[in-house]
């Protein structure tokens, strides 16, 4: 085995867990910056960071170069922009380069960091359906499948190598050997669907920061279900002591005062399925977020037979994802663990608890790791 | 040697142009060790990098942590590193395999930019230029002790020095009192005799004058001052100590190996710093070569464009912070335009006509004498108080930032001069790191460390300070201690074995 094997596998061992427990505290999800439209996604790698004598990162500010003028923001967030800059590196040139990284790709990703089972899927799987998905690049091919800024690269070196083009009159125009087209292929697959609801307690002690958990989460569960599925049609249902269903900005956007009472969600949502989305015909997913307060015990048990009932017989899995809030009290995920044997194999609820956003990365496993 | 360092003859192809490049970069007057260059796959590249460079370095996870970000973020098309030099003689260089023809002329006429700055840049002058032999025999040794007193115990001694490795003093090598072994200025009187009041020193007088020259108040004012020399004798260490490892090595209670592994991580702290000291210098002063040398000498017509490329890749502007290449690459070139033009001297910092400024030019031409001269002589911080300028910054379109808590936003602050520079020198002195002395061996006279946060107006990231004194704790074994400060009120940080606590005390330190 090469040294570099030998410090890797060492290293996967920590962050494992098998070894040099004390470090634990210490292991981060760093994340490698991935790019998707305008979003700006991360792919989680663990990290160790021996701790050390620093400055605390939220008092420095530093200094940085550009447009704009005093007052203008540069990034948000609780990390310093561009941390990482001034390390004691060794002369490495190190070049970022900007790729826009598909949703296809992000999810593979993602299965392979959390190591995900793929799912396979209920319905009519003997339908297959075909679809064309740009993979490279040729020099032949219809205009208006033409690359536009590698034809005019390709131009732009021949004029300099030929000596025509005058930086004066800067004119390129392409000849046919300089023209690029996009290059298809056919990719086919089983045509099967699958529906996600989700549903999150809105009430007032869920604050910003918890949204953003959901926010975050439910991005990464729809990567990863959308790479596993054909057609996925996406629900929105919020809840405090009533529920109704909203669309994705409102979702993550509302915030309600009133009291909670989860029942209320978990009957629309049956609601829904019954009239729109057949059982046989569709892969059905249930997330549910709250900080885990609801307002009566009798209206955790008209939860459970809703679920028991109408929920759990229809559905591929039922996810209940708690997160921690200084007012929640936390009780709802206690209940579900006493009502349904949640470990057992044959179980479809599956619960989780999210501390904070580094617990994000296990949950989503906890989520998607039984593979159904 | 290594199988790795068999240095493999390059590709002709590759060899022709290396040849053509060092014949230039002689000719234009760099001056370096002799450089070889090493083809890898990017496999091996990532390893290599992993390593920082040398791949005989002692077994440690955190090379395995850095393999998979790196191999990681190039499986993932994220980055990928271009090129990778050490200082050593003879200079070792890679090159990645798969770069086209035009980025490997790109690297080595880099290279040699680095190799120039390795050989002739003063904070360099002091290392250990065998440290590809050096780091094996580190390794070795580290291997032996874990084969020894078994992998975890030693791995657990290494994390726990490497939590401290930033505390070295990067002055210290050059040092003249560190070169010689230390004296310590000794009285010949019999010990019993020190301290006496017999012994305090006398003014010379006849005797019947004795009493009027060697008054009682003159002597006691003696007494007091040779007790207190005393005193400050006793105290260990007599002044504060910046390299707290050092300290740690010679005075904490450590078994053999414990000491050799803490000194190995010691060696390679101190060969590494002048990097770090010399970062923005370093990148700018090969960024300047291979420019120059490309631009003029190396490139063909076809190979413009993609050279553009990769060029205003390395030195793309950033808002959240400073982009060394392009900060040292272009502050060279101001420097030379300013020299160029006569813009120095006397005359030139009392003209307050802008105008006159503006068009100042005295046909100088020192340009290319002054860049050399500066990359001699100076590290970061030096650089910049030297040569940063109003003009510059604004060129630059340089700025601050700060953290703005109510927006929950990072946002400009400034774009004046004084505010930029200030801000600068501050990031970059002592490498960014804050800095610690040992301030006494011997706290409440319970032999208990007490360390000193100089404070430079940052405050610490306690988390972390925490986790650090406890780490502390591990190697002196007895309580440790670190003063600092939050907000304007003086902070003691302790551990003493069991919890961390923390007291506020009355002024700040």
């Amino acid at each position: 085995m090469s040294r570099i094997k030998q410090d890797h596998s060492r290293f996967r061992d920590i962050v494992r867990g098998k070894v040099r427990r004390n470090l634990k505290s210490y292991i981060s999800n760093g994340e490698l910056i991935g790019k998707q439209g305008n979003d700006r996604v991360s792919i989680p790698l663990p990290q160790i960071e021996l701790p050390r004598f620093k400055f605390s990162s939220q008092d420095g500010g530093g200094v940085g170069q550009g447009q704009g003028k005093p007052g203008d923001g540069i990034g948000d967030g609780d990390g310093q922009p561009g941390e990482g800059a001034g390390e004691a590196g060794e002369g490495e040139g190190e070049k970022a380069l900007e790729v826009d990284v598909t949703l296809d790709e992000l999810a593979q990703i993602l299965g392979e960091e959390l190591e995900l089972p793929r799912i396979e899927p209920k319905g009519s799987k003997q339908v297959v359906s075909e679809r064309d998905k740009y993979t490279g690049i040729r020099p032949v091919g219809p205009n208006s499948l033409r690359h536009f800024k590698r034809t005019y690269t390709r131009a732009l070196k021949r004029t300099i190598a030929t000596g025509e083009f005058n930086p004066k009159n800067p004119v390129v125009v392409p000849v046919k050997d300089d023209m690029r087209y996009r290059a298809w292929t056919t990719v086919s697959s089983p045509q099967a669907n699958a529906l996600v609801i989700y549903m999150m307690d809105v009430s007032g002690s869920m604050g910003d920061e918890q949204k953003e958990i959901v926010r975050i989460e439910s991005f990464w569960i729809n990567a990863w279900l959308k790479s596993q599925y054909e057609g996925i049609e996406t629900r929105y249902i919020i809840h405090d002591a009533t529920a109704k269903e909203v669309d994705e900005h409102t979702f993550f956007h509302t915030r309600e005062s009133g009291g909670t009472m989860i029942s209320s969600a978990y009957k629309l949502a049956a609601r829904l399925i019954e009239s729109e989305y057949a059982a046989s015909e569709w892969n059905i997913y249930l997330f549910h977020f709250s900080d885990g307060d609801n307002w009566s015990v009798d209206d955790t048990s008209v939860c459970v037979q809703v679920m028991r009932e109408h929920l759990i017989p229809v559905c591929n899995q039922f996810s209940y994802g708690q997160v921690e809030s200084p007012y929640g009290s936390g009780q709802f995920i206690k209940d579900l663990r006493q009502h349904f044997d949640v470990d057992g194999p044959d179980c479809s609820v599956v619960v989780s608890e999210i501390k904070n956003k580094d617990a994000i990365v296990g949950s989503i496993k906890e989520f998607l790791g039984a593979g159904r | 040697m290594i199988q790795y360092l068999h240095v493999r003859a390059l590709p002709p192809e590759l060899n022709v142009w290396r040849e053509r490049i060092e014949q230039l970069a002689r000719d234009h007057g760099l001056d370096f060790h002799d450089t070889f260059f090493e083809v890898l796959s990017y496999d091996k590249l990532n390893e290599v990098a992993a390593y920082g460079g040398f791949p005989t370095r002692y077994p440690h996870w955190r090379w395995g942590m850095q393999y998979e970000q790196l191999s990681k973020s190039y499986t993932y098309g994220l980055s990928k590193i271009y090129e990778l030099v050490i200082n050593t003689d003879p200079c070792i260089a890679y090159l990645l395999e798969t770069n086209e023809m035009v980025d490997q002329k790109l690297v080595m006429a880099h290279v040699y930019g680095h190799a120039d700055f390795f050989k002739n840049n003063f904070w360099f002058s002091r290392t250990n230029r065998k440290m590809l032999d050096q780091m094996a025999n580190h390794a070795a040794r580290v291997r032996r002790y874990q084969d020894h007193f078994g992998q975890t115990q030693v791995e657990e001694f290494i994390d726990v020095c490497l939590s401290l490795e930033n505390l070295i003093d990067v002055h210290r090598p050059f040092r003249p009192d560190v070169q010689a072994p230390p004296v310590r200025a000794q009285s010949d009187l019999p010990d019993e005799l020190i301290g006496d009041a017999e012994a305090v020193p006398r003014m010379a007088a006849k005797e019947y004058m004795d009493e009027y020259v060697n008054t009682a108040d003159y002597l006691d004012q003696q007494r007091a001052k040779a007790e207190a020399e005393a005193a400050q004798a006793q105290r260990h260490p007599a002044s504060p100590e910046r390299d707290v490892l050092l300290f740690l090595m010679e005075n904490a209670p450590l078994t053999r190996w414990q000491r050799n592994v803490l000194s190995i991580v010691r060696d390679e702290a101190y060969y590494f710093a002048p990097q770090a000291m010399t970062k923005i210098m370093n990148e700018g002063w090969a960024s300047y070569w291979h420019t120059r040398l490309m631009t003029r000498h190396i490139l063909d017509d076809s190979e413009v464009i993609d050279y553009a490329d990769r060029h205003s890749g390395t030195t793309v502007m950033h808002r959240g912070r400073i982009n060394p290449y392009k900060i040292g690459l272009e502050l060279f070139r101001h420097i030379e335009r300013r020299w160029d033009a006569g813009q120095f001297g006397r005359e030139w910092e009392t003209c307050d006509d802008m105008a006159a400024r503006a068009a100042w030019d005295t046909k100088a031409g020192k340009g290319m004498e002054k860049i050399f001269e500066v990359r001699k002589h100076h590290n970061d911080v030096t650089f910049l108080d030297e040569f940063l300028t109003p003009e510059f910054c604004a060129e630059q379109k340089l700025f601050t930032f700060e953290h703005n808590p109510k927006a929950n936003e990072w946002q400009i602050a400034s774009r004046e001069f004084d505010a930029i520079k200030q801000k600068l020198l501050f990031q970059l002195t002592n490498m960014g790191q804050p800095i610690i002395e040992v301030e006494d061996a011997n706290f409440e006279n319970r032999g208990e460390l007490l360390l000193t946060h100089r404070d430079e107006g940052v405050e610490l990231e306690m988390g972390y300070a925490h986790a650090t004194l406890r780490n502390l704790y591990a190697l002196w074994k007895r309580p440790t201690h670190l003063a600092t400060r939050r907000g304007d009120k003086g902070l003691l940080v302790s551990f003493d074995g069991k919890q961390v606590k923390e007291r506020v005390m009355k002024a700040a330190g």
